[in-house]
């Protein structure tokens, strides 16, 4: 019996049953993560002793009686969660020594409900991309074609699903980083809605649009991980505080009667076509599920990738402002006097794509450019949200591809920052309006790479999401599968 | 609007990043392309819409004024690149 391919549902299973052991998976885990690191360069720091430790105060919890769901499950983590004592980069050279004095909110709680942390996965730096090519330290490949980037930002946590170095990985998205590189990667992938899940101590990249979620094999382990997180939190003053319902209670309902709708701007021309007719095939099978396709309208799509390049770098240059080299992290200091220290320590520390941001982003924040960028932006994603709203009157949820092609090879779109930018075309209007989305393995292109069918909900309605993903994975046939590594 | 090599000097500046000559010359004709693609939001007509910075309600989020241990100075340095007799140190300001 391979443990690595089990779900965290099945797993969970049989640690209950006692027939086997948080350690023994543990363990398992450690050995997958030898053989196949090599080729998917998924983490940045593995922790097999920590790891070791959570396994065996797992054990003698499940011995007592005391299990919660995640319970001796190992996971990962997206290098953006501070980890008190274990190194947290954020996949910057800026970051390269940090060792975080406290937990993330996100992390206090996994370990709570007696998760074993394996690591911490490789993403873009800052979470700024969707290829995990702008981390600092190493490319992560896709295990579905290692020619191939897994998506990102979090492309280490969604390769490392996929390879099975982890059961789950937990990813943040503040433009689809956790819902593109799912797709990419062929694993579930669950974007909650914005301030359901606490940014307490996970680094800060664009504080309006950043969401923290889960990366799985199985829509069920999604609601699972889901549960385990979410809820208010007084160190976050953004998040919502709301009771926090069952995520799994629901989940088997089914979809008769459901009204999804079909935005028509989201099936534009030149989108892969393998990835159309996947996404055509999965609504099929949803209308024979019972669920009642509608067409509806979200006319400023088309605005969404300027709007989002325009708030995420503004936000992101006001974030950045605090790595100065005096507190914490890299500093560069040729005694040329304070300001020359600040410049020098964040011209060395931040990579390109990073600057590029933080220069976008003072720009249109500086004198004379904050009426017709910043304001402006943040005016159309008021349009934006309100497509939304007027799309849920005639729908309970709306289904589209998650992007409009499969993982694309490394280096393809290195060189064009708008190209690399336009990937993230299909799941950035739902960070700009704050609601929750998942993306769904629902296919293959002809080269053999997943396609993601990316569903998403009103404000704070996750359950029906979930329900929804949940039945179409059910009857989808791409439940399990795992590629060759 | 476009953006030239004294823009992004300045922006530079202000955004404290010592750019390389070839940094200014790579970032003026990325941003500026960039920017070329954002002018697309001016076909809208944004007369009377309200700015959108944050999809939920923002309130004071007040909370009972107790004390509470907090991070130790120790713990508060331990990342410090440079540290004296428990402070962070930095280069001189006042001559």
């Amino acid at each position: 019996m391979d443990l690595t391919t089990l779900t965290i549902k099945e797993l969970s299973e049989k640690l209950r049953k006692k027939e086997t052991s948080s350690v023994e998976a543990t363990k398992a885990y450690l050995k997958r993560i030898d053989e196949t690191e090599g080729k998917v360069h998924a983490f940045i720091t593995v922790t097999p002793d920590d790891a070791l430790q959570m396994a065996e105060a797992a054990d003698k919890r499940i011995a007592a009686g005391q299990a919660a769901p995640l319970t001796g499950i190992p996971i990962a983590l997206k290098d953006i969660f501070c980890t008190k004592g274990v190194r947290t980069t954020c996949s910057s050279k800026i970051l390269e020594n940090f060792v975080p004095p406290y937990d993330a909110t996100v992390a206090r709680k996994l370990k709570e409900a007696g998760a074993v942390i394996l690591g911490k996965n490789n993403m873009d730096e800052f979470a700024m991309g969707s290829s995990t090519e702008n981390s600092a330290f190493h490319k992560t490949l896709n295990p579905w074609a290692l020619d191939r980037v897994p998506g990102g930002s979090s492309g280490g946590s969604a390769a490392a699903v996929a390879a099975g170095e982890c059961a789950a990985s937990m990813g943040t998205d503040t433009g689809g980083s956790i819902r593109q590189p799912a797709s990419c990667c062929g694993v579930v992938g669950l974007k909650p809605t914005y301030g359901r899940v606490s940014r307490f101590g996970m680094i800060a990249f664009a504080s309006s649009l950043d969401q923290a979620g889960p990366l799985t094999r199985s829509v069920e382990d999604a609601a699972i991980v889901l549960q385990a997180i979410a809820g208010h939190d007084k160190s976050d003053s953004t998040s919502i505080d709301t009771p926090v319902p069952d995520y799994l209670a629901g989940i088997g309902k089914g979809v008769k009667g459901l009204k999804v709708g079909i935005p028509k701007e989201y099936f534009i021309e030149g989108m892969d076509p393998d990835v159309e007719s996947a996404i055509r095939k999965a609504l099929d099978v949803l209308k024979g599920l019972g669920a009642e396709l509608v067409e509806v309208t979200l006319p400023h799509t088309q605005y969404a990738v300027a709007v989002y390049y325009l708030v995420a770098t503004a936000e992101a240059s006001s974030n950045l402002a605090r790595y100065d080299g005096v507190k914490y992290g890299l500093r560069v200091n040729q005694t040329g006097g304070l300001l020359d220290m600040y410049k020098r320590t964040r011209d060395a520390g931040f990579g390109d794509e990073v600057k590029r941001r933080i220069m976008l982003g003072t720009y249109s924040l500086s004198a004379g450019y904050y009426d017709a960028y910043y304001k402006k932006a943040a005016e159309v994603r008021t349009l934006i949200k309100n497509d939304f709203d007027e799309a849920f009157k005639a729908c309970d949820i709306i289904a589209t591809p998650t992007a409009p092609s499969a993982a694309f090879r490394i280096g393809e779109r290195v060189e064009d920052p708008l190209t690399m930018y336009l990937s993230d075309i299909f799941t950035i209007s739902c960070n700009l309006a704050g609601i929750p989305g998942i993306s769904v393995p629902c296919g293959f292109t002809k080269d053999n790479l997943p396609v993601g069918l990316q569903l998403l909900g009103k404000s704070l309605d996750e359950e029906t999401v979930i329900r929804a993903a949940y039945s179409y994975e059910q009857a989808g046939g791409w439940l399990g599968r795992r590629p060759s590594l | 609007m476009s953006i030239d090599k004294k823009d992004v000097l300045h922006v530079a500046d202000l955004a404290r990043l010592a750019l390389t000559d070839s940094e200014i010359d790579i970032y003026t004709s990325q941003l500026q392309r960039i920017l070329g693609y954002v002018e697309k939001l001016s076909e809208l007509d944004t007369t009377g819409v309200e700015p959108t910075t944050y999809t939920v309600p923002l309130k004071t989020a007040f909370r009972e004024d107790e004390a509470k241990e907090s991070l130790s100075r120790e713990d508060a340095l331990w990342n410090a690149p440079e540290e004296d007799r428990g402070c962070f140190k930095v280069p001189q300001i006042i001559e």
